[in-house]
């Protein structure tokens, strides 16, 4: 894929030089064709064709647009797509199996973790980067690492159980 | 929103990344976290033609203490390797105490101290934090290496002392003289948000004694302010109700707030007060803590 920002005036989109960047995203190899400024929210939703990673403020306030990098949890709006050269990118798609929710997913559904849904594939990839660092949190320690994901909704409470729930769901399946 | 067009470099060594900035042209950015730097393009308030990419150079993400006693901070160190490090949480008070109150946990992922410094945002919170602690900045450039004291490197807002082809590689924090104390105090309206006002101390006491204080402001000036004649008043004297009330009006004294939507100026520089009363009695045995000008303040409007 060759993904440049349409923003060209009198320029041909293959006259913009681009870098050639390889990369995993839910354990599927990818390579593409990127101008350096493309944001990696704009590679995994134009590019990938990846859609459950939404772009909220655009401003790297809200969470909206978080992913996974090598299993560290950011702002897809605040990254630069040439920057995933090499690494191994997760989004909400690669949480689920074939045939089965993941534990996150399960727990949002069980404890009514969303009303609008905007904010919750955000929510579940900082939720499992804690998660995947300490199985057993405090219900502070949840609240503290979704303090940079906004949600307009819910009131967080919610959000909070599902993740609660979902930890004690992995810890039983070991 | 996205950036305007600039080329992009990954260089692999330090000496190929100082040659990019020498022979790069007049706007040339380093990238490291990007945190502030890639949403103020975004925003076209930034817009290099060329950004160096340091992620790429091995060796920079560490944070260690030296032999003497120096903290040395790479550039590439992550706010949440300070956030989640057992070694500051011992020996660095102050700073243990400022990691978690950086943005946000997914900012504190990629986000920097060394970057932080650099960018000189008067929001920051670590240029308070070393300044209080007497902290220096190690550039590398054409010419070699020098260490540049945080009073000397931020000289305004967004603006710092490094040359066109110099890096910021680590920051230092100097050896503890005596037993170090202090923290870090942020009022926030949500988290994320920038300080409403925040207050760094850092004190080493040797006995009942203070041999060495550091306060530094947050948020309440076109810079970073090191509030000097307050850690002054405090070197050389115990740490007393009294000692902690002068150097707590002295700090408030240096900051130089204005009102805005975060708060009037004379709510900011009140601020300014209650923290350091906080940070130094907190240190104090509980019967000699002095009473908080805060709790004084909401039982008169109660």
């Amino acid at each position: 894929m060759t993904l440049v920002y349409d923003d060209l005036g009198d320029e041909a989109a293959q006259d913009v030089p681009v870098r050639k960047i390889k990369f995993t995203i839910n354990g599927k190899k990818k390579v593409a064709e990127i101008e350096p400024r493309l944001l990696l929210a704009d590679l995994i939703r134009r590019g990938v064709g990846l859609t459950g990673t939404h772009r909220g403020c655009d401003t790297t306030n809200c969470g909206a647009c978080t992913v996974l990098v090598d299993g560290n949890a950011i702002k897809s709006c605040t990254m630069l797509a040439v920057q995933v050269d090499g690494r191994e990118v997760t989004t909400v798609e690669g949480l689920a199996s074939a045939s089965e929710l993941h534990p996150l997913q399960e727990g949002f559904r069980q404890e009514h973790g969303l009303q609008c849904g905007f904010c919750t594939p955000g929510m579940m990839l900082a939720a499992k980067a804690l998660l995947d660092r300490n199985p057993d949190p405090t219900e502070e320690d949840v609240r503290w690492a979704l303090s940079g994901n906004l949600c307009r909704c819910t009131g967080y409470q919610n959000i909070v159980k599902s993740v609660l729930w979902a930890a004690e769901k992995l810890r039983a399946e070991g | 929103m996205f950036p305007s067009r600039f080329r992009y470099e990954a260089p692999h060594s330090l000496d190929e990344a100082i040659a990019l900035l020498r022979d790069g042209g007049d706007y040339v950015k380093v990238l490291a976290g990007g945190q502030s730097l890639v949403p103020m393009m975004k925003l076209r308030f930034a817009s290099p033609d060329m950004l160096v990419d340091i992620n790429n150079v091995a060796g920079l993400a560490y944070h260690r203490a030296d032999p003497d006693g120096s903290l040395r901070i790479g550039a590439l160190c992550r706010h949440t390797d300070l956030e989640f490090s057992s070694l500051l949480k011992g020996t660095q008070p102050t700073m243990a105490a400022a990691a978690p109150l950086v943005a946000d946990p997914l900012v504190r992922n990629r986000g920097t101290l060394v970057g932080s410094l650099c960018h000189a945002d008067p929001q920051g919170d670590w240029a308070s934090v070393m300044l209080a602690l007497g902290g220096s900045v190690i550039a590398q450039g054409s010419n070699g290496r020098r260490a540049i004291p945080l009073a000397e490197f931020v000289t305004g807002p967004f603006q710092n002392v490094l040359e066109h082809d110099e890096i910021a590689v680590e920051a230092v924090v100097p050896p503890a003289r005596g037993v170090r104390s202090g923290g870090y105090l942020k009022l926030e309206r949500r988290v994320g948000d920038f300080a409403t006002v925040g207050t760094a101390v850092a004190i080493e006491t040797s006995g009942d004694t203070v041999i060495r204080a550091g306060i530094a402001l947050t948020g309440v000036g076109g810079s970073t302010i090191g509030a000097t004649d307050a850690a002054a008043a405090l070197a050389g004297q115990p740490l007393t109700a009294e000692t902690i009330a002068e150097a707590a009006g002295l700090a408030a004294a240096a900051a130089q707030p204005r009102t805005d939507h975060r708060g009037s100026a004379e709510y900011k520089r009140h601020l300014v007060r209650v923290f350091v009363t906080r940070i130094l009695g907190s240190s104090l045995p509980a019967d000699a803590v002095p009473a908080d000008p805060g709790a004084a303040d909401s039982e008169r409007a109660a």
